[in-house]
């Protein structure tokens, strides 16, 4: 799974994202940007253009394997 | 110590402690470890959830796009640290270096960083509050829970309070289909946080996608049924509404309750610390190895006067968890403040909302660009004849362009032509927040007093 985080204060609606990776961002109304928190493995390349392409720079995802840094409790 | 490779000796082997484990926690332990930070890290969280993201609780979650237990936040790095969570923090001893555990167990410090945020303010009738079908909206769990309640189509909901959240909710629920009540104790949705001129609009947009909006009126009580459901609420007009569904949206409070008798200078208005996120100890007296970040920290900004400002937003989490960091591992003179010019977003009714500066600080607002009756603007607040802040609906691309003005203080109203000026756009008109002296759930923003220690609930008047 790859997480995802928006910026929506740098967000600007270019919508380069819903092109990109149109399982995850979606526009709704004119500028109001959504998207999936989370996503399948299967989408991460298209999610790497898609943050790549931004030209606000406002995507986030996963850098780091989340499995290794699952937390839970005492550890 | 001073000079004598102290903060080299720390950098290497000494013990961060960061107790609240949600996004401004989990941003300062990644700034800390990209900084070099090879000593322990220790991170505690009251809820057993790892580090995820709130925005889409209340959008994408209550829409099912989303589930709510899949809304962990990205990682930026590795953070190396050792968790404890579905702890809370319960007490802190600022002499022994130390934070005491629900769980009885005490984990020492060098530097502490303070994240505990702020939680949902509840129902204030205990019994009401207990009723099955009346939920608040902040945690994961809150957003599961509420979630799969809308999901089961329920005949009416109520939400209680139209600020943000509030308004929020009602916009997914009506996109669900389902029918809405917004019940408003202001004269208008988000009257607190953007004024009366823009709250109209607001309004506007509830109405014209059927929401059954009550401004001005209070809700005196729940009514449950035999069952222990809830199936009505009493408005203060003497109307019932029947509702299966209630969402209490009253604010937030912040969660500084565990450092009470600790001697740190926190209140219900947070906990006071200087630009460089350093915490207060009550007598006023800046501590140097306690610091705060996110929604339960106030720090003096130098764009709004160095007055007290808290800000329940994402982005000043994020921003005021990297400053915290990063002084946390710096020498005195190589600190940096906090300055970054407050901003938020909401998207409700499918438009989306952005806001730069303290729109709730101006007096007056001139809308610059688009037109209020078309629900795509620019409102620009001002204050004392300066820019003060600046609201976008459908806008947003326009708003770094005043962000700018906010930064160098420019004079208001602006005295320039805008792109897309209409007639309304010549004049300001009076911003029409409420009277200050009655206390609003609306602001998200925070002005408070000079004193480090007030620990009174007293509401600065914005004019």
């Amino acid at each position: 799974m790859v997480r995802i985080a928006v910026d929506l204060n740098r967000c600007q609606g270019y919508a380069q994202c819903a092109f990109l990776a149109p399982e995850v961002f979606t526009l709704h109304g004119e500028e109001v940007l959504l998207y999936a928190p989370e996503a399948d493995e299967a989408q991460r390349e298209k999610l790497a253009q898609a943050t790549a392409a931004c030209p606000v720079q406002a995507i986030l995802v996963d850098v780091v394997d989340a499995p290794s840094e699952a937390v839970s409790g005492d550890r | 110590m001073i000079g004598d490779g102290f903060l080299e000796r720390f950098r290497r082997e000494g013990r961060i402690v960061v107790v609240g484990a949600s996004l401004a926690g989990l941003r300062a332990a990644e700034t800390l470890r990209d900084k070099g930070f090879a000593g322990s890290l220790t991170m505690i969280g009251d809820e057993p959830h790892e580090p995820y993201d709130r925005p889409p609780l209340s959008k994408q979650v209550l829409l099912g796009r989303a589930t709510a237990d899949r809304t962990a936040l990205p990682r930026r790095r590795s953070v190396d640290a050792t968790w404890r969570l579905g702890v809370p923090a319960t007490g802190l001893d600022m002499a022994a270096r130390r934070v005491r555990l629900g769980d009885g167990d005490e984990v020492p410090y060098d530097r502490l960083l303070i994240a505990t945020g702020v939680r949902a303010r509840p129902w204030p009738r205990e019994e009401e509050a207990e009723l099955d079908g009346v939920f608040v909206l902040r945690t994961r769990d809150d957003g599961a829970a509420l979630a799969r309640r809308l999901a089961e189509g329920p005949k009416r909901v109520l939400v209680i309070g139209a600020g943000f959240t509030g308004s929020e909710i009602a916009s997914a629920c009506r996109e669900r289909g389902l029918a809405v009540t917004v019940a408003e104790r202001g004269a208008a949705p988000l009257v607190g946080a953007l004024g009366g001129v823009v709250g109209a609009v607001a309004a506007e947009l509830q109405r014209e996608h059927g929401v059954d909006l009550r401004c001005g009126v209070m809700v005196t009580a729940l009514e449950g049924d035999a069952s222990g459901r809830v199936r009505a609420a009493h408005l203060s007009d003497g109307s019932t509404v029947e509702a299966e569904v209630v969402i209490v949206s009253l604010g937030a409070t912040r969660n500084t309750e565990w450092l009470a008798g600790s001697g740190l200078g926190a209140g219900p208005r947070g906990i006071a610390c200087d630009a460089g996120c350093r915490a207060f100890d009550f007598r006023g007296i800046v501590t140097d190895d306690i610091y705060a970040a996110g929604d339960v920290a106030r720090c003096p900004h130098p764009l709004f006067g160095y007055q007290f400002l808290s800000l329940e937003h994402w982005g000043n989490a994020v921003s005021q968890a990297g400053i915290a960091a990063h002084n946390m591992l710096s020498e005195s003179t190589d600190r940096l403040p906090h300055m970054e010019v407050p901003a938020f977003w909401s998207s409700q009714f499918g438009v989306n909302i952005k806001s730069v500066g303290v729109p709730s600080l101006g007096t007056q607002v001139l809308i610059t660009q688009g037109s209020l009756e078309e629900h795509r603007f620019i409102a620009v607040y001002g204050y004392q004849g300066r820019v003060i802040g600046a609201v976008a609906f459908d806008n947003a691309r326009w708003l770094p362009f005043y962000q700018e003005l906010i930064e160098r203080t420019a004079p208001f109203p602006p005295q320039f032509p805008t792109v897309d000026r209409r007639a309304e756009g010549q004049r300001p008109v009076d911003a029409g927040f409420p009277d200050p002296s009655v206390p609003s759930h609306g602001p998200t923003v925070t002005l408070s007093g000079y004193s480090p220690a007030d620990r009174r609930m007293t509401f600065t008047p914005a004019h």
